[in-house]
């Protein structure tokens, strides 16, 4: 069945296109106190250009907007490596009640015990299920997570007298925020070309002693099991280096290994992929790093910590510092820690492992109609790839048809190591139901490459826009609406 | 695939046209089309100093983004200047108009080091 | 469980199909020593009905304006957000799609980015912003690593009068690259020291930083602070924490600033207890391809129909890796949402009187905290709805004395600015009443102070 048909899409304007001179949405009280202002000096002028809309115009602008769209609660959301699972709709309510929402950051501590209460525990939580015992949950996203956890690495190495250690291992199949995480905490990037799954002999021959870690993302951005990981790990720290693991991928984890004791030194969380947050479009996500004991004091604080009863923020000592103004993305862990509570131990192994009986159900269904380059039993994900593909036909061309057909694309060209990657990763929340009409989408597209083509290389026709002129928006930027002249 | 003879090419993929002491260099016809449509280029200023093996500047598409590497050292004597404003010349010409830098060589000796067109074609072909 | 289909019977046959006897057989590469053998510590799941009775009791022990008179900012303010904001943002086409890289099926978030990036252009008087940063305090981080770039210089001056968490915030960031810090006293008024800054400018200066307002509400003068940093060859950042004030005050923009970061949570986000907020990052546009963040710039589709795509992303960590503007990926997406139907919704007259209110309630909490013996207020150049009050008893005592009668008084000063004295910081929005403040002035006067 194709889920996709060409409804009624409705037209609009940007919301400067739309003003008139007077209107405004806002209604503010009388000024129960004198009028005063700042001197002339510092004020300004008018806004020039800026929007003049009344409230239906808003609420109507915005609603058309959001029909342009496409979320998880619109259909399946496949992408590789981003864990579009649904978003349980009590976590919405749960961040919204007014004693956790308007709650100011600087309320002294002892007047917010609910919410140093509700990090606590998150904090507690998220350790046993890593088995990590310190985890900071300031960092507001995967990335600063990162940052986060390679300072506390860094700041460990110096504690040490490490100063030569200058240097971080990072395999090729990583998210770029690696490197890029790396260089921002001061290392040299030596990327590792690996074919699968990382050996302990690839690791060894770069193993100096300038090497202060090694970055893993663990399942890889292959879906594979590091099945070399513990001896890596011991070999590493023999060396005296420590192991860093991207988080992304642990919703294939979940009760049934824990990084921390895999022998991995360093990890972070992403709430928006494993815990089931909301991905808002692009953000706001939330990163916590955990540790293991030794490293702890060097994480970013300030931490909930316990006194008998009580709680307030305290330490760490050795912190490498604020990566936040306040206390992080409280927001998004209120909705993981509701998520944690809805589901309990046996719920999240459960999510686990329907997420990887989702992600087998579907490989074991395109298998021989499209080209599966690493024959090794995938967990939460699986990469395909364009190479079989006839008549010209390329992963963008599939991807687009996908929309056309009503499912989001999975992640496509990435991860690098695979031409033409097409990296599907259902998450347990999906039905059977739901993967077979995938599935029967995908095989129709493979045929329709060739018997005919042209219908993957003009998709997708059903959407709001066609394909857009990205070459063109590069070489002219126009990254800001301009009254015409 | 065009890699015309009377050039000289480097495994970086940037082509020397020799013409004294002075050389013009751009990228070759196969680092254009790995790239795909050009959209910006950073090119280093008139007299600035470039050595052998080390990048002057940068070439970007959409979603790629290569450095380019100075085939020779010696000081800039010229850049194109109407790159910058038409980066599409790099795909429609990369021998011609998309030419990029000119460099006043410091030491002829390093031509020695740069491959003829067969050599690099068949460098090429086992790099890919 | 709720949120997993799956039946037995669902199950029984996924597993034939994909030709294995169990789901234990899915995990055989997982070897038996990195196993966890037992099920995970964690409390019984509960029902949503029990769920939600749980995170209600929580709730009810945190103190909120609600239950207190508040008059607590410090880089995160109380502002009232319309129903509206809100429900257009809870429309799940928005806060469950992932970030636009499909852009075809992606043109509500792309458009509403493109629109963000406008707003803040034309607010912060800057030709090109980006599409978000985690907050004010890791964009004007990030902002001091843009300047390091583009001058290639590794000293930044920092004024002492910034935010002290986002000054720690740019410290973190800049611990293990080679930048070096140095601070920047405040002169009397509780402007940054003008004289002094001259003196700590030198040939190896990338940037001077300064709030806008600064910490202690005080409005800077940003235009000889621009003027003294671009003398140097260096660069302006305004740092704006409260961005109502950027409805009434001169744009940073127009008064020379090279970048402006700043905190966008006044713009319909609740305090929520340090986060989500929404870091906003605008600069010139011959510097665009040193920014740090997510672009969408505008286009045509193949029928010549506008359209928009995140574009420029060559300068990101995705494609450029370890060279990279930053390694920011996920930002803060909905949160530019909310700031960008906030703003929709008051407008150009509405963020004015918005702004003017503020000043309003400010000027008269200032006028009645004066009248108070005991109180003075340190700091005479002018400020926007934050002020800096001094007390003749500690002020943690004076604090704790407000707190008993139902008032959060505001922030204390001691730990980071210990040469002011007994001071603490008081926040006036829009959102405190007359007898809120008066309030506060009659509880500093029966001998709190």
């Amino acid at each position: 069945m194709i889920v996709g048909t060409s409804g009624l899409v409705l037209n609009e304007k940007l919301l400067f296109e739309h003003s008139d001179a007077g209107r405004k949405g806002y209604s503010l009280p009388a000024l129960d106190v004198p009028a005063a202002t700042l001197p002339d000096g510092l004020c300004r002028e008018e806004i020039a250009g800026f929007p003049e809309l009344s409230e239906v115009d808003v609420v109507r602008h915005f609603t058309r907007l959001s029909t342009w769209n496409y979320g998880v609660d619109s259909g399946f959301y496949p992408l590789g490596s981003c864990t579009m699972k649904y978003n349980p709709k009590v976590n919405e309510v749960a961040c919204r009640l007014p004693g956790l929402a308007d709650v100011h950051p600087a309320t002294p501590d002892h007047l917010a015990q609910g919410a140093l209460t509700l990090m606590y525990q998150l904090q507690e939580m998220l350790a046993e299920i890593s088995g990590f015992p310190a985890v900071s949950v300031q960092p507001a996203a995967g990335a600063h997570g990162e940052l986060a956890g390679m300072l506390a690495i860094r700041a460990w190495h110096e504690a040490r007298g490490n100063a030569r250690r200058t240097k971080v291992l990072i395999p090729d199949t990583a998210h770029g925020t690696n490197p890029a995480t790396a260089a921002l905490a001061g290392f040299d990037v030596v990327p590792i070309a690996s074919q699968g799954v990382l050996t302990l002999e690839e690791v060894a021959a770069h193993m100096t002693d300038e090497v202060a870690a090694l970055m893993v993302t663990n399942p890889n951005t292959l879906g594979l099991f590091e099945t070399n990981i513990e001896a890596i790990c011991a070999l590493v720290h023999e060396r005296g280096g420590l192991v860093y693991c991207d988080g992304a991928n642990l919703n294939a984890l979940l009760g049934i290994a824990r990084p921390g004791d895999l022998g991995i030194d360093v990890m972070h969380f992403n709430l928006h992929k494993t815990f089931a947050t909301p991905h808002g479009g692009g953000g706001p996500g939330s990163g916590p790093v955990g540790v293991r004991a030794d490293l702890a004091p060097f994480l970013p604080g300030p931490l909930a910590v316990r006194d008998g009863d009580s709680y307030r923020f305290a330490g760490p000592p050795g912190s490498v510092g604020r990566l936040l103004a306040f206390h992080g993305n409280f927001g998004i862990m209120v909705r993981a820690f509701a998520y944690i509570r809805s589901m309990g131990a046996q719920g999240l192994r459960h999510a686990t492992e329907m997420a990887v009986l989702n992600a087998n159900y579907v490989r074991a269904r395109l298998e021989g109609s499209y080209h599966l380059p690493y024959a090794t039993r995938s967990l939460h994900e699986v990469v395909f790839s364009d190479r079989d593909l006839p008549n010209d036909c390329h992963t963008l061309d599939v991807a687009k048809r996908l929309i056309d057909y009503g499912y989001h694309p999975p992640t496509i060209y990435f991860p690098l190591v695979v031409k033409g990657a097409i990296m599907i990763e259902p998450t347990e929340t999906e039905s059977q139901e739901t993967l077979d009409e995938f599935c029967d989408a995908m095989l129709a597209i493979a045929g329709e490459a060739g018997a005919d083509p042209e219908l993957l290389k003009n998709a997708p026709v059903r959407t709001r826009t066609r394909r857009l002129d990205e070459t063109g928006a590069a070489r002219q930027p126009r990254l800001k609406w301009e009254r015409p002249c | 695939m065009d890699f015309p003879e009377e050039l000289k090419y480097t495994e970086e993929h940037e082509w020397v046209q020799v013409e004294g002491d002075l050389v013009i260099v751009g990228i070759t016809d196969f680092a254009q089309d790995a790239l795909g449509d050009v959209v910006f280029v950073e090119l280093p200023e008139v007299g600035a100093e470039v050595t052998a093996g080390k990048a002057f500047g940068v070439v970007e598409s959409v979603k790629a983004v290569s450095d380019i590497y100075a085939p020779v050292s010696g000081t800039i004597e010229e850049i194109n200047e109407e790159l910058p404003d038409a980066p599409e010349v790099i795909n429609t010409s990369p021998y011609g108009d998309g030419w990029m830098i000119k460099i006043r060589l410091s030491d002829p000796g390093e031509l020695d080091g740069l491959m003829d067109a067969a050599a690099y074609q068949a460098h090429i072909a086992e790099e890919h | 469980m709720r949120y997993i289909p799956h039946t037995p019977g669902d199950v029984a046959q996924m597993l034939e199909r994909i030709g294995v006897g169990s789901l234990e057989e899915l995990f055989v590469e997982i070897p038996a020593s990195a196993r966890l053998k037992r099920p995970l510590a964690l409390p019984p799941a509960l029902a949503e009905s029990e769920l939600v009775r749980e995170l209600k009791a929580l709730a009810a022990r945190n103190a909120t304006p609600e239950n207190r008179i508040s008059f607590l900012g410090g880089g995160a303010y109380q502002h009232f957000i319309p129903a509206a904001v809100d429900l257009l943002i809870s429309r799940s086409e928005f806060y469950t799609a992932y970030t636009p890289y499909q852009p075809e099926i992606s043109q509500g978030t792309l458009q509403a980015i493109f629109e963000f990036q406008t707003l803040i252009c034309q607010l912060t008087g800057m030709e090109v912003a980006n599409a978000s940063m985690y907050d004010g305090a890791s964009a004007c981080a990030e902002a001091a690593l843009m300047t390091v770039r583009l001058t290639r210089r590794r000293k930044v001056l920092v004024s002492r009068a910034l935010n002290p968490r986002w000054r720690k915030v740019i410290a973190t960031y800049c611990r293990y690259v080679d930048v070096e810090l140095v601070e920047v006293g405040y002169a009397a008024d509780g402007r940054t020291d003008l004289e002094e800054l001259a003196g700590k400018l030198d040939g190896q200066t990338a940037a001077v930083i300064a709030g806008y307002p600064n910490y202690f509400g005080v409005v800077e003068d940003l235009a000889a602070l621009a003027g003294l940093a671009q003398g140097a060859g260096a660069r302006l950042v305004a740092g704006v924490a409260e961005g109502v004030a950027l409805g009434l005050l001169k744009s940073p923009g127009e008064l020379g600033a090279d970048i402006v970061a700043g905190e966008g949570q006044s713009f319909g986000l609740p305090v929520s207890y340090g986060g989500p907020y929404v870091g906003f990052f605008a600069a010139r546009m011959k510097d665009v391809r040193a920014m740090p963040g997510r672009l969408v710039g505008e286009t045509v589709d193949r029928d010549g129909k506008r359209g928009f795509v995140l574009t420029l992303s060559t300068r990101e960590q995705h494609i450029r890796r370890e060279k990279a503007t930053s390694n920011i990926c996920s930002n803060q997406g909905l949160c530019a949402l909310t700031a960008t139907v906030f703003l929709s919704l008051l407008g150009k007259q509405g963020l004015r009187e918005l702004a003017q209110q503020n000043v309003a309630k400010a000027a008269y909490a200032r006028e009645q905290l004066q009248k108070v013996a005991g109180v003075t207020l340190p700091f005479a150049a002018p400020s926007f709805n934050e002020f800096v009050v001094r007390s003749s008893k500690p002020a943690g005592e004076v604090l704790a004395a407000l707190e008993a009668q139902g008032i959060l008084g505001g922030i204390p000063l001691g730990a980071d600015y210990p040469e002011l004295g007994e001071a603490f910081l008081v926040c006036v929005t829009e959102q405190n009443r007359r007898s809120d403040i008066e309030a506060l002035a009659g509880a500093l006067a029966g001998g709190a102070a």
